[in-house]
């Protein structure tokens, strides 16, 4: 029986080797949704449980990974959902800005607040696709979406983070 | 035509790609700051899986065919 039969039949050893095997990738993606270290690390583990609840739907001869990904980018959308009130990005990350003038820190807040205005699901497109500069395809499956849908969410996005920003007097 | 639209939603992306990047820096630690297996036995000790809603759904719709056609409970039971 290999690891991911053993992992269906709910074999701990074998759910703690794909843990270990995936839980920086799980991380790495929920971090880059959500920015925020303590959440980050709650949401990993959040993924995982509900893989592990979800064990018996799991196609033993199916791209494991794919699937953890789609999990994982679902709890950081969920997250981003409940913390929906919240109108700017979180501040836990490290900022490698330089060090800026009153007015330049203005312009930085109200494009935070611009990019926290979309919706998630486009949010989420942005955010890894133009800060991250993450491919479409790897966000396409991410997301359980094609590359097109990529494509037109991320139209739709810039569209909107264009208009929210020319009313608030910044011109991209 | 197309093609000129196509420039300008590039030239669209690549500029606001360069100003979330002044506001939003990428994120360069990507790694977790701990082992997080600890915390993953916790969770798996604290919370036993609830039962699905689609479980008690099949479950009550397996009652209602054994209510209303107790004729299906012979037929099932020879099938078993």
């Amino acid at each position: 029986m290999d690891l991911a039969q053993r992992f269906v039949a709910g074999d701990l050893d074998a759910f703690e080797t794909l843990f270990r095997e995936h839980q920086r990738g799980v991380y790495r993606w929920i971090l880059r949704i959500v920015r925020d270290h303590a959440a980050a690390e709650d949401l990993t583990v959040e993924a995982f449980w509900r893989m592990y609840r979800a064990r018996a739907r799991f196609d033993p001869s199916g791209n494991c990974g794919a699937w953890l990904h789609r999990i994982a980018v679902n709890v950081a959308l969920d997250h981003l959902r409940h913390a929906k009130r919240q109108t700017t990005l979180p501040e836990d990350l490290p900022a490698e800005l330089a060090p800026d003038s009153a007015v330049q820190r203005e312009t930085r807040l109200a494009i935070q607040r611009a990019l926290a205005q979309l919706s998630p699901r486009l949010r989420v497109i942005v955010q890894l696709g133009l800060v991250e500069d993450e491919p479409y395809d790897e966000i396409a499956t991410a997301l359980g979406i094609s590359p097109n849908a990529v494509k037109v969410r991320m139209f739709r996005a810039v569209r909107l983070l264009r208009k929210i920003l020319l009313e608030a007097g910044i011109t991209p | 035509m197309n093609n000129r639209n196509d420039r300008d939603t590039n030239q669209q992306l690549e500029a606001m790609r360069k100003l979330l990047k002044t506001a939003v820096p990428p994120v360069t630690a990507t790694e977790p700051p701990r082992d997080l297996w600890p915390q993953m036995l916790r969770r798996l000790e604290a919370a036993p899986a609830p039962v699905p809603w689609w479980d008690w759904a099949l479950l009550a719709a397996a009652t209602a065919v054994f209510l209303f056609f107790p004729g299906t409970i012979p037929a099932l039971l020879y099938h078993l």
